[in-house]
């Protein structure tokens, strides 16, 4: 039983690291555009050198 | 937006050595344009490119989900520039009005929304794996620790995650009403304290899980519905948006572009050929045609010269006017015709919506079997009052609207979005499903059905005296003989004609073989008029040139696909007999009303409604917009004008017409789709409430049920084709 006071600590905390992934995510306006973004990775306009 | 710019230059002078703020270059200007037809990678880096060779164009981004472009500029850089780059690479652009997108408010909420999302989301995924344990038996110590953790997430949670739900009920109660929010707030409230009670007392059922996947659920429902609003708002203020008035004023004989509200009632105002009047007034120098057509659907031009009163909305078409202003802004014609239409508007938010309709059944009914369980068990138990409120809330939680939150939502999202896809913005909540009830289409003809754009018959004069007109028609830009140049450009070489000559108003003239020739008004020229649309020249006698209208693309598809899905078509315009008649053969509609004033096409319209038929309204000049808005539902193009489009419930963003039939044939299936979803949600509650109102409901049966009936609604509503 001692495993749990290990495992629920854990799970909770990947958890939470979830949660603030997603209010940084949203904070950080990543949710405007989710299809050009998804279409943006296919275009090859700047693969051979970055963006000026 | 310049406001912040300026300080962060000035805190940051290593950037520009030895500035000056005072001479600093203009601000750059934000510009944004719709892109209806944008939709792929490809497209990104197409506009992207095509705006950013532009010079003075900073940067440019393409936001593929609302199909835009947003532009930094520097001040020079105007937006029909932009619009004409784009349309020379292949895409319709209009231009849009960044100061009037507000959409800071809704943002905020919605990301408020998502917030709480996310976090009810967390705390439900943590609660299951606690729950998974005590479903598959963990007893004594260990399911009471495992309850206490689960309160410790649950309870925060559902104070943070359930305010909207609370809030709304509240509001709902002061005014005396149960809404749907009562029974969820009541679901939520009495969930979470009988489980914290049954936990200090080492109980065997708590509801913590139940109550956070409760709000879970109900909350991607109001998510899915806030962001459906939105759309239909920021659409509707995009629309008003969509054409910025200016206006080029007199001032002492130099000209200023100014904005419609700054134009006064006397104030002269110089409209060039082919620009819209923004404003009423008479004409104080200058001769031309005006255009009426989207204000009374005739299709044939009509002389303007000094004393002539327009209205705003006409299309100047050959000379310069110079207009002393009689009304403007709020007092113009235009304006006061959108506020008819806002009066008939409001008659039409009195539609019940399905929602609704199902909230008015299921929300009494709800507290009566949740109240009766109570009673009953409180009296068949002598008075348990822990038993009886546990029953009561087991009863709430099992009906809980999950599904009947989602149900529509989840359908109202599909469809707006496939929609979306194929170019039609649907401006009101309502309108899928009034447009879904439909069984009549009126349409208007003059830039509706057809493009509003002349197209030669041909066949009509001999070839020598179409050299002729179509070398006198080069020399002019009046649509007509725009028409006429376009057809004879590949029919060989244009007569030669010396001393051109346009006469603003009245046509054009040149010499031909030491003759004078002329084109343009029949009048003018000596020629007898014709019914139909036609221009006229004088050479070896008089000759008439006849057109038609050019149909919009798709019309021909749309009418073919309403047809199929048995609803009755009929043709109503202001314009001739004959040249109704003539577009009605074309695209074989055999009920057809020509000549019809504007109060005429509303008084069809509602003598339609009144005979029992939903009638879709789809028209697009300001003649429209009575029958528009007294329409069940409309459409209008996006070509349209403000008002027509302001009394639209739905507009078409690209040229095609083709997509009514689709917006039709969707709108049916996402109703379809709604009482399918009401009626999942009822099965499941047949089967789960009895369970409950016995008392051997588990908190795992009420998991499952609300989990189950929640996915296979959002599922029902993704088979939306």
């Amino acid at each position: 039983m001692q495993i749990l006071a290990i495992l629920i600590p854990v799970s909770l905390i990947l958890g939470g690291i979830g949660l603030t992934g997603f209010f940084w995510a949203m904070r950080t306006r990543q949710f405007e555009d989710p299809q050009g973004d998804a279409s943006r990775i296919l275009t090859k306009d700047w693969d051979d050198h970055p963006r000026p | 937006m310049s406001a912040a710019e300026i300080p962060h230059m000035v805190a940051c002078p290593a950037c520009i050595p030895g500035a000056d703020p005072v001479a600093l270059p203009l601000p750059p200007a934000r510009l944004m344009l719709t892109l209806p037809s944008a939709h792929c990678a490809v497209c990104i880096s197409t506009v992207e490119a095509a705006v950013l060779a532009v010079p003075g164009v900073q940067s440019a981004r393409v936001n593929l989900t609302q199909k835009r472009v947003s532009v930094q500029a520097d001040a020079g850089v105007t937006a029909s520039d932009l619009v004409r780059v784009l349309s020379g690479v292949g895409y319709e652009a209009h231009e849009l009005d960044p100061g009037l997108l507000s959409t800071t408010e809704t943002d905020r909420q919605g990301r408020e929304l998502l917030m709480r999302l996310g976090v009810a989301f967390f705390s439900m995924m943590n609660i299951m794996l606690l729950s998974v344990a005590v479903w598959s038996g963990a007893e004594a110590a260990t399911r009471d620790m495992f309850h206490w953790i689960s309160a410790l997430i649950a309870v925060p949670t559902v104070v943070f995650v359930g305010q909207p739900f609370f809030r709304a009920a509240w509001a709902a109660l002061r005014v005396g009403r149960l809404g749907m929010d009562v029974p969820i707030s009541l679901a939520l409230i009495l969930a979470t304290g009988i489980s914290l009670y049954e936990t200090a007392h080492s109980g065997e059922k708590a509801y913590f899980d139940a109550a956070v996947m409760l709000s879970f659920f109900l909350l991607l429902g109001r998510y899915l519905d806030h962001r459906s609003r939105a759309l239909a708002r920021s659409a509707a203020e995009e629309l008003a948006a969509l054409e910025v008035p200016r206006a080029l004023v007199l001032m002492d004989g130099v000209e200023m572009l100014r904005p419609i509200a700054e134009v006064m009632r006397g104030d002269l105002v110089l409209v060039r050929p082919g620009g819209r009047m923004p404003v009423d007034g008479v004409v104080q120098s200058g001769t031309s045609e005006l255009d009426r057509g989207l204000l009374t659907g005739e299709s044939l031009p009509v002389f303007a010269g000094p004393g002539t009163a327009v209205s705003a909305g006409e299309v100047n078409l050959t000379g310069p006017l110079v207009l002393r202003v009689v009304a403007a802004g709020r007092d113009s014609s235009l304006h006061r015709m959108a506020d008819l239409v806002a009066v008939a508007e409001s008659a039409k938010t009195r539609y019940t919506t399905l929602a609704e309709r199902a909230a008015r059944l299921y929300s009494p009914l709800v507290h009566l079997l949740s109240f009766g369980a109570f009673g009953f068990w409180m009296w068949q138990t002598d008075g348990d009052l822990r038993f009886a409120i546990n029953i009561s809330a087991a009863v709430l939680i099992i009906t809980c609207p999950c599904a009947l939150g989602l149900a529509v939502p989840a359908v109202v999202t599909a469809a707006s979005g496939r929609l979306f896809r194929k170019g039609v913005l649907i401006k009101n909540g309502t309108a899928l499903e009034r447009l879904a009830e439909v069984d009549t289409v009126v349409f208007d003809k003059t830039g509706t059905l057809t493009m509003g754009t002349p197209e030669l018959l041909p066949g009509q004069v001999p070839a020598a005296v179409m050299a002729v007109a179509v070398a006198l028609a080069q020399a002019s830009s009046h649509p007509l003989a725009a028409a006429l140049a376009q057809s004879g450009a590949g029919q060989g070489p244009a007569a030669p004609l010396t001393d051109l000559r346009e006469v603003p108003g009245y046509g054009i003239e040149g010499r031909h073989l030491g003759q004078t020739v002329r084109l343009g008004r029949a009048e003018w020229v000596g020629a007898q008029p014709v019914a139909m649309t036609a221009t006229y020249l004088s050479c070896d006698g008089t000759h008439a040139f006849c057109f038609t209208d050019q149909i919009r693309p798709g019309a021909a598809a749309a009418i073919t696909e309403l047809r199929r899905q048995g609803k009755s078509i009929k043709l109503v315009s202001g314009d001739t007999a004959a040249a109704v008649q003539a577009l009605a053969l074309r695209l074989s509609i055999a009920d057809w009303v020509a000549g019809a004033l504007p109060a005429e096409k509303v008084a069809i319209v509602q003598g339609l409604s009144r005979a029992g038929h939903k009638v879709l309204m789809v028209g697009d000049g300001l003649n429209d917009t009575g029958a528009l808005a007294a329409a069940h539902v409309s459409i209008s193009p996006a070509q349209a004008l403000d008002a027509a489009r302001v009394a639209s419930d739905i507009v078409l963003l690209g040229r095609d017409m083709a997509a009514i039939g689709d917006a039709t044939r969707i709108a049916g299936q996402a109703k379809r789709r709604m009482v399918e979803n009401f009626a999942i949600s009822a099965a499941y509650n047949v089967i789960a409430v009895p369970l409950a109102l016995m008392g051997a409901a588990t908190p795992l049966a009420a998991a499952l049920a609300m989990s189950l009936s929640s996915i296979t609604v959002s599922l029902n509503a993704l088979r939306l084709r």
